[in-house]
Parts: C-alpha cells; structure tokens; sequence
C-alpha cells in the first residue's frame, strides 16, 4: 500500500460508503453539544419521531450562555436561560454519555471540557456544532465543526454526508523563541496563508517545533486552523499525547489502554505520504503576534506598525484594509506597542487552559494592572481547570495584580453572555476572531497569546513580552 | 426543505471581502431555541444604526440608509452577489437560516468558507462559485443597472445574465439531487441504516474503547 497520511488514514476507516461522486458517509464517534447549536436539532429529532443513533457518543456541557460571575444568581438572562434550559431538558430525554450542566464542577468550554475528560481519543471522528472544533485535531482525531442540520443528522444516523478535503501540511521547524507560543505560531499560519489559505482542506500540523508543543499549545494550535479556513487541523500522536490521556475519566484503562495505544501509534503520516500543498514556516522567524484589523490574518509581529493602506495595489484589499482601520480606530504607521487597551480578556477555546493561565500569572506576578485598563478577565476554561489553577495558587496572583477571577465558560470570547466590550473599547484577548462586533458591538479585537495579554493588562498598551520584566 | 430548481432574481450586490458569520447574525440572535424568523436580523450591525437584541420590534429601528440591502432598488431582492470567502468565522447555520429568511435564494460569490457553504445545502439556499473574473463583471453590470437580475438553473447548473451570457457552476450530484427535490438527507442517510450498523459492530470488535 502507497504511503499514507494521517488524514489518509482517519479518514479511510470511517468510510461506511462512498457514492460514484466521491460523497461518503462517514461514521462519528464523538459528537460533542452545547446549548446553542442544538435546541433546533433535537426538535427535528422530536419532529420526525426519531430517536439518537448512539446517545453515548455524546458529551454535552453548557458554555455559551452561562455566566461567569454571581453564580448563586443564576442565569439572569431570560432569553439565554431557556437556551440553557432547554439543553437540560433534552439531554433528559435523549440521554449522554456525559453531561456537564451550568455549575456543574467539570463544566466549562466544550472544547475544554472533551480532552480533559479524555471523552476525545486519538482515532475518533469528533464533530460539535461549534467551528473550533477543529481543537481536537491536537489528537491525532479528525475533527470539525457541523452546522445545526448536520447536528441532527449525526444525532439521528451516527454519521455524516462528507466528501473528502484536500491535504495540506503544514511545517514548521525548528525551535520557537523565548515568549513565543503556540497563539504566535497559529497567529503567523494565518497572516502567510490567509484566512482562507486553508479552505477546502484538512491541514496537518507538522515539524519539530509542533512536536515540541505541549498537548495543550497543540490545542490551541488546532483550535485556529478554522480562521485559516481549513475545517480540521491535526497532529500526529506521540508521546505526549499518550502521557495526556493517561487516567483521564473516559480513556480506555487496563488492557484496552494496552491496545488502544497500540493502534494510536500508527496514527501518524506515513514516511513518503503526499500531500496536495505543503506550506513551511521557519520556528526562529516567528514573533510574538498582534493584530490589528478586523480579520484574522491581519496580523504582525509586536514590533511592526499598522499597515498603510494607500501602500497596497490590490484594491479590494486596499479598501478591507481602509475599512478594518476605521473600524479600529487606528492610524496608517503607528507603533503596535503605542496602542493603548481599555481591556484584557485571557479566556476561550483557545487560550484558557492551565498553561495558559500559568503562562499569564507568570507576567502578573508582583505586578499591577495599570491605571488606564478598565477591566482585565481571567477566565477558566473550565471548573477543572480552575480548581487546578486555584490549587497553584494563580488565582491569588490574578487578583492581587488587580485582574478578575471568573467562572469558566465562552465569556468574552463572543459575548453571549454578560461579558463584553461597550462600543469603541479596545481589547487585548486571548480568543481566535477579531471580527467586527464579535466581543461586543463597537468593540476593537487585538488577538494574542496569554503571556501578550497578560503584559498589556500590565503595561497599558502592548510591549513586546520578550523585553518585558 | 424547499426545493430548488430554477429562479429568477433580484441581484443585491455585497461588496467586501471576508464577510464572517457574525456580521450576517449577530451573537445575540443566537439565543432562539427555534430555526425560522432571522431574517430581520440579517446583518444587523450593518444594517441599522441602533443595537439590535432578541425580541425587538425591528421596524420601528433606525435603518442605515448606506447599506447596500437598505437602497430602496435592491427591495425584495432574491441573489445575494458576494466576494471572497463569504461566510468565514463560526459555523453557526443561523447565517444561511437568516440570509434565507430575509428572501434570498442563492449568494454567488468567488469563494465560500467551507461550513458555511455546506450549510446552505441543508436549507435550500445555493451557494454558487464562479470566477473572481466573471463575479467582478456581474458586481459592475448590477451596480450599474436598477432591476438587475440573473436567471439560475440549478439543472442546467448555469447563471444568465439578461444580455444572455451564461456562466456554468459545479455542484456535487448528491447535493444537486438532494436541491432539486427538496429531499431530507437524514431519510435518504436512514436507507442505509444497516450498513451503518455493520460498519458499527465492525468498529466496536476493533476498537471497544470507543463504545463504553
């Protein structure tokens, strides 16, 4: 048999059948929920009398809607309060392997919560009705996001109408600097590639400063793979990921765990596999990342300026970039560190894992937020990581450095909940979109890593967290 | 879902790049527990000057009388002309569930994100690629002529303009039989129940750990 990739192969062995146009069924064997993408599936369900397929292959928590402070309150929204209620009922009814309700002490982001409770392996097709859950790639797991229907569709045959994408790796050698990150490798990806350099395909992360990440910066690697437009981004299995699942609640255990790890290790591209494009970034190249516009591929290392847009040729570029600097209220050439921020979220799928939150309380240690800073949120990725993070000692740093403690969930990330920007504020986040109004409406979205976000809050403004003592 | 066969419509012309899914429904929409009723709410921070929450009586909003979907000559209009990578960012199938809503039938653009697109499917909207070449003309030739309209034929895969030239568009034949007879997919899916359940205790003899 010819050389095989990792996508090759994890895709081929879920083929339940393929029709003359190359459109497959493919068999999934995780489907992770949460309480906004699907109340309109399990009403389908209800609708045309039907029942899940598989109910334990569902894992559902809610994230989106919850709070993240006032607990004890409830959920004040009505509107996000049925959302979450509803999601109670239909588990109810329809039954999970898992479910981590709103103050449940392992709920948080679902992206989060899935690898933590090992109830993503490496081999599974995962899907969620959420595009960052391309996050689970980091497990050698082909994974996406599905719309609404799609939701249904899996929940009702345990699988899902696909055609096969395009391959793409993509490389990155070498060893990355003092206070550059996983954020800053994803952030770099996508200002070479585009944010849709990756459409149409399923990408593998590859090369010895990928294999040098932890499990966790390979999540948050992963996790962004959709803002450079590929569905699925992956990474081949090595010890590290074997060393994570280790015990975890929903791993195999005895000689299951045996086995398994057997078959995980051939989860990796075969010596000569093809790929359709190969993309390769040299580790020592990358910078710490800001961006500065609306999108994420607009993108620099800490130390550029804002671009000017009378300097490019292309004109429906020229006028993204016109408008993406009147919406951030920036100006052609100024210094990315002179940029002042009102706020600083550390949170999200991306960024809100107990190396995230080390990484931050590193920067805040002994520090105060400065004067100009209105709010700076901390937010868990989830109960479990906080208890851990509370264990260490970081949420004392947290809060003595004058940031905010919260309870996990989605937060700011996307504002569903209480958690946002007013209009005109200026954020250091930790999250994966800058788009407009995505924080808030008005809101200005600068995208870093935890340690840039922490060294803003810290400064006023950005700084270059290599320099910054 | 709606069938989709053939369709004469209305061009409405979106000129910007990277148009995510949280400009065309915003977050706060999200918190229906029901699919139907976004199109009101379609691009709601471009398309009025006040901000838009859940349950608002929307005609009583200030519009934006610079957006493009607000000019009166674009009313009631049925294709949404589009650029590159239109509907990036979160995967949430309330963007083509408002943007169908709202009345249209198909965005045409030189690019789609790849959820999004695949999205549309499931809700009878056509989502159809064509040249950045030939998308720059049909941007021109609808700007520059009131009551612009193009003719779809999903059968024939083809758009035509009103001077008659027409421009050919793939679609993957399931997707095509599945739009034209407005079929559910799950039905079709179920037919293949069986093997479903094969490959599944095929699956579960390998690899048990998948199955507790």
């Amino acid at each position: 048999m010819s050389a095989q990739s990792l996508y090759d192969k994890l895709w081929q062995s879920h083929v339940v059948r393929e029709e003359a146009d190359g459109t497959c069924l493919l068999y999934i064997d995780r489907h992770l929920v949460h309480e906004v993408t699907s109340p309109q599936a399990f009403e389908g369900l209800r609708l045309a009398n039907r029942k899940p397929w598989r109910n334990h292959s569902i894992v559902a928590t809610a994230d989106h809607n919850t709070p993240t402070d006032h607990w004890d309150q409830g959920i004040q929204d009505p509107i996000s309060r049925q959302q979450v209620e509803t999601l109670d009922a239909n588990i109810r009814a329809f039954g999970a392997l898992a479910y981590f309700p709103f103050k449940d002490e392992r709920q948080g982001i679902v992206h989060v919560v899935g690898p933590e409770n090992g109830a993503t392996l490496p081999g599974m097709t995962v899907v969620c009705g959420d595009s960052h859950t391309s996050t689970h790639g980091a497990f050698a797991a082909l994974a996406h996001g599905i719309g609404t229907s799609e939701v249904e569709h899996v929940m009702a045959t345990q699988t899902l109408v696909a055609k096969k994408s395009r391959s793409m790796l993509i490389r990155v050698d070498g060893q990355l600097g003092q206070g550059v990150t996983a954020k800053d490798v994803a952030l770099a990806i996508i200002g070479k590639i585009g944010t849709a350099g990756g459409t149409g395909y399923a990408v593998e992360f590859g090369g010895s400063a990928i294999r040098g990440l932890s499990v966790e910066g390979r999540m948050t690697l992963c996790n962004m793979a959709i803002e450079g437009g590929a569905r699925a981004g992956m990474v081949a299995v090595d010890d590290k990921t074997i060393a994570y699942l280790k015990d975890r609640p929903f791993s195999p255990k005895g000689e299951q765990w045996d086995a398994a790890v057997e078959y995980w290790k051939t989860l990796v591209s075969d010596e000569g596999a093809q790929f359709d494009s190969v993309v390769v970034l040299k580790a020592e190249e990358i910078e710490p990342q800001v961006t500065w516009g609306t999108s994420p591929e607009q993108v620099l290392a800490v130390n550029g300026r804002v671009p000017d847009p009378a300097a490019e040729a292309d004109p429906v570029k020229k006028g993204s970039y016109e408008r993406a600097l009147q919406y951030m209220g920036l100006t052609a050439n100024t210094p990315l560190t002179d940029i002042p921020v009102d706020k600083v979220f550390i949170g999200s799928c991306t960024n809100s894992r107990i190396e995230d939150l080390r990484a931050a309380a590193g920067i805040a240690k002994g520090k105060q937020k400065a004067a100009n800073v209105k709010l700076v949120l901390v937010v868990p990725g989830s109960g479990l990581v906080k208890r851990q993070a509370e264990a260490e000692g970081l949420d004392k740093i947290f809060i003595a450095a004058g940031f905010e403690w919260r309870e996990p969930g989605c937060s700011m990330c996307l504002a569903m909940n209480a958690d946002r920007l007013e209009p005109g504020e200026r954020c250091a986040s930790t999250s994966n979109r800058n788009f407009e109004g995505r924080q808030g409406q008005g809101g200005r979205t600068h995208l870093v890593s935890p340690e840039m976000a922490a060294a803003a809050a810290i400064a006023g403004h950005f700084v270059d967290v290599r320099t910054f003592a | 879902m709606k069938p989709f066969t053939q369709l004469n419509g209305l061009v409405c012309p979106l000129d910007r790049a990277n148009v995510d899914t949280d400009a065309i429904i915003p977050k706060q929409f999200l918190k229906s527990i029901k699919r139907s009723g976004f199109g009101p709410n379609l691009f709601d921070e471009w398309r009025y000057l006040d901000h838009g929450e859940p349950g608002m009586d929307n005609s009583k909003r200030q519009i934006n009388p610079e957006f493009v979907l607000n000019f009166p000559r674009y009313a009631g209009a049925q294709v949404l002309l589009a650029r590159d990578n239109f509907g990036c960012g979160s995967s949430r199938e309330h963007a083509p569930w408002a943007i169908e809503d709202y009345g249209f039938r198909a965005v045409i653009a030189p690019s789609f994100a790849d959820i999004f697109f695949n999205n549309c499917f499931k809700n009878g909207l056509l989502p159809i690629v064509l040249s950045t070449e030939v998308v720059d003309q049909l941007f021109s030739e609808a700007e520059a002529t009131e009551g612009y309209q193009l003719a779809i034929d999903l059968e024939q895969q083809t758009v035509t303009t009103p001077a008659g030239q027409s421009f050919s568009f793939d679609i993957t034949a399931h997707r095509k039989h599945c739009l034209l007879n407005g079929l559910d997919e799950i039905g079709l899916t179920l037919a293949h129940a069986e093997e479903i359940r094969v490959f599944e205790e095929k699956r579960k003899a390998q690899q048990p750990w998948l199955f507790v």
